[in-house]
């Protein structure tokens, strides 16, 4: 079955193909069906591998399948090959699955768009590069996907093509992940010079030999892939182009600027944990940015009322400390957050859009309330997901965040542990208001508006998604040994000998001369201890529950309280501008880059190598002019100058 | 070699037409006689051909004649064209009134 894994990433693209180049001519019904085909089909087969994958003994999970080299220049070699694994194949699940549902879903969102052909053009495009991106085998096929889904995004987000902030807001995102990319980029190049190949199984197989634990060579590498995820996944520093991407259709922010594209910076500091787990101070940065990210983000959601820009900060501040678990080690809660989140966001996403939809455009929470009586559905779904995003028990948020926070307080970093905790009260906090102002309380929608529920083509992923919100976090049960699936699942890939490397380090510090560091910190595995689990969990529950008392408290008992709170504090306003980052930027970099350009263009091009080349020119028709005379016209002239000069040549002959 | 006239006199007979025909393309300012005198120019340079050939025991030169014979033909037909069309332009062929060829 796993010979079948090209034509998972090869249906979305015929998908794109027919609706890119006939979307006009086959109808909207068509297009639908097509595009909504083609990612079933590939859901199938992902199933289908999966099945295959869950038979094969663990240690065997590994399937490689080349379909041609790619290019060949001198010793390098980059194949066009997909690798199944465990972790791929997660990925491969949410992707295609979730995508699916949202390729559903956005049949009756996107219903009364002209262009409905071309938004389903890009969406199976961007689930093409997403697959590549996730299924390659090598490093180059992850930079192609990562590429081709910073692509779509810029597509999607500039969907609206005729508003101008869509189109900057498309131009900020892919001008920002360049920044990431490059990076990614500069780090594969280092991985080629160091190893002689990209190819996953041998670069990471022969790391540990390669190269010195914690040397400067593995922790540049960690470093500017990291610098690349922070790009995508929309992390500090790079992290402002998300909530401006909130320009796209809503199904586009559920679908990559929550559930899949911005994950794949998670998905790649996985994918290189045995890189990651070499070098010691890239590991506390990753862990620092997620958590930092994590409580940053968090306070402007507070402070927002645009609907969907809640969300992506949501987003962002989720994706933070999915990234603080891989800072700590704790790859497998990474992924099972990624995964998690991916359910309840998508789910969250998709029920604003609803709402967007049921309101007829509007997306200010300010005009928004009481819609629980219009929406049932719409409701009852996004309140599940908001309650897993807060991390209530049993739903699927909470397994994911604990596992987190109890791996960071693990890891022996009670900042970290506390950043976590921080976070998980204030997103419990922001995602009731969010929810509370929009669904509770008296309605201020406008008079002219007659909110309705959404068609069933749309409620029915929200159900779904709720579902999976609701139970996805049976994957990964903790406190009792080995009921842990996702970690069962992803212990191959995972597996790392930490003893044995810092061995091989010492040896290789050895030859040279040098004194290893002292590394016997890095070897202490903290002893599972079901108790803390326990407290913790009590504890985090009763962070959320505190976060959600205050919410209730704030936007439904005293609705009048924050605006009275906030009066006249200097604080609010900096939050809620967004900490001013975005004009911190522009004015750092932004605004000397186009000056810088200005200059460039008018002195350096203008003046200089324009002035040069018309000089040049310039210098010549002088010449031109000054030769003209002898160009009388007549012809005995030029007879006359041709015998002269015959006469001429005659003598240089003869004297 | 038997022939009574040696070959100097045959190169200097082709100088003193060549020299009248430059003299002649310089000076003139008929089209037509200028055209002459190129003319004139063409059949020294056969004389001196012939005589070389003559003198020499080659075959060559009258080879050379011949070509320049043809390549005079067919000047004179592209020429005469030309002039014609200069008249017509201009109701004289004084080449001095001509200098339209300048840029």
């Amino acid at each position: 079955m796993f010979h079948l894994a090209f034509l998972v990433p090869l249906f979305p693209l015929i998908g794109s193909i027919v609706n890119g180049f006939f979307g006009l001519r086959i109808g909207k019904k068509a297009v639908g069906w097509v595009a909504c085909g083609t990612v079933a089909f590939s859901f199938l087969v992902t199933l289908l591998m999966l099945g295959q994958l869950l038979f094969t003994p663990a240690e065997e999970r590994l399937f490689e399948q080349t379909l041609f080299t790619w290019m060949a220049a001198g010793d390098f070699n980059a194949a066009f090959g997909f690798q199944i694994d465990p972790l791929s194949m997660v990925m491969m699940m949410v992707v295609t699955g979730v995508g699916f549902l949202i390729h559903v879903y956005s049949i009756g969102y996107m219903h009364d768009e002209y262009s409905y052909y071309r938004f389903f053009a890009y969406l199976n495009l961007f689930m093409f590069s997403m697959l590549l991106l996730v299924m390659g085998n090598n490093f180059l096929m992850m930079f192609i996907g990562w590429e081709g889904v910073g692509l779509c995004s810029y597509f999607l987000i500039g969907y609206y093509f005729e508003k101008k902030s869509a189109c900057d807001a498309g131009t900020k995102a892919f001008v920002m992940n360049r920044v990431g990319d490059f990076a990614f980029l500069l780090a594969i190049m280092y991985i080629f010079y160091l190893f002689g190949t990209i190819d996953y199984t041998e670069v990471f197989h022969a790391a540990p030999e390669k190269l010195i634990l914690g040397a400067e060579p593995v922790t540049i590498i960690t470093l500017l892939l990291f610098v690349g995820a922070t790009g995508k996944s929309a992390q500090i520093p790079l992290y402002t182009w998300l909530p401006d991407a909130m320009e796209g259709p809503t199904p586009v922010s559920a679908l990559i600027h929550a559930a899949t594209m911005v994950t794949a910076g998670v998905y790649m500091v996985v994918r290189c944990s045995v890189l990651f787990n070499m070098a010691p101070f890239s590991m506390s940065v990753v862990a620092f940015i997620g958590g930092g990210t994590a409580i940053f983000a968090a306070t402007i959601g507070m402070t927002q009322f645009d609907i969907k820009r809640v969300l992506a900060y949501s987003t962002v501040s989720q994706i933070g400390y999915m990234f603080l678990a891989c800072g700590v080690g704790a790859y497998t809660a990474a992924i099972f957050h990624l995964v998690t989140h991916a359910f309840f966001k998508a789910c969250l996403f998709l029920g604003s859009g609803s709402v967007i939809h049921g309101l007829h455009g509007e997306q200010d929470m300010r005009k928004m309330g009481d819609l629980k009586k219009h929406q049932p559905v719409t409701y009852i779904t996004f309140l599940i997901s908001t309650l897993a995003i807060a991390g209530i028990f049993p739903l699927s948020g909470f397994f994911s965040k604990d596992e987190i926070l109890y791996h960071a307080l693990m890891d022996g970093n009670t900042i970290l542990w506390g950043m976590g905790v921080t976070g998980a009260l204030l997103t419990a906090f922001y995602m009731f208001r969010l929810v509370f102002m929009t669904f509770w309380g008296e309605s201020r929608v406008d008079p002219h508006v007659h909110p309705h529920e959404s068609p069933k083509v749309m409620t029915l992923p929200l159900v779904i998604l709720a579902g999976l919100a609701a139970f996805g976090g049976l994957l990964g049960i903790p406190l009792v040994h080995g009921w842990h699936a996702l970690h069962n699942w992803l212990e191959p890939v995972l597996h790392f000998d930490m003893a044995s490397t810092l061995e091989h380090s010492k040896h290789l510090l050895h030859e040279v001369g040098r004194h290893a560091p002292h590394w016997e910190a890095l070897l202490i595995e903290p002893e599972e201890n079901i108790w803390i689990e326990i407290s913790l969990m009590l504890l985090s529950l009763t962070v959320a529950l505190t976060g959600i008392a205050g919410a209730y408290f704030c936007y439904v008992k005293k609705p009048g309280l924050p605006d009275e709170l906030i009066k006249g504090q200097w604080g609010y306003d900096l939050v809620k501008n967004k900490y001013e980052v975005d004009e911190f930027y522009d004015a750092t970099f932004v605004e000397p880059t186009i000056q810088g350009s200005l200059l460039l263009w008018k002195k350096g091009d203008a003046q200089g190598i324009d002035g040069a080349v018309n000089g040049v020119a310039q210098i010549l028709g002088w010449c031109g002019q000054q030769a003209r005379v002898v160009q009388s016209g007549f012809v005995r002239n030029y007879a006359l100058f041709m015998v002269l000069g015959f006469i001429m040549l005659l003598f240089i002959m003869f004297f | 070699m038997e022939s009574t006239v040696p070959l100097s006199h045959y190169l200097v007979l082709s100088t003193t037409l060549f020299v009248i025909g430059v003299l002649g393309v310089l000076v003139r300012r008929n089209a037509i006689v200028v055209f002459m005198c190129i003319e004139i120019m063409l059949n020294a340079v056969n004389i001196s051909l012939i005589a070389f050939d003559r003198y020499m025991n080659l075959h060559t030169g009258q080879v050379f004649s011949f070509m320049v014979m043809c390549v005079a033909a067919a000047e004179v037909s592209v020429g005469l064209a030309i002039i014609i069309s200069i008249f017509r332009n201009k109701p004289t062929v004084n080449l001095d009134e001509f200098n339209i060829m300048k840029w």
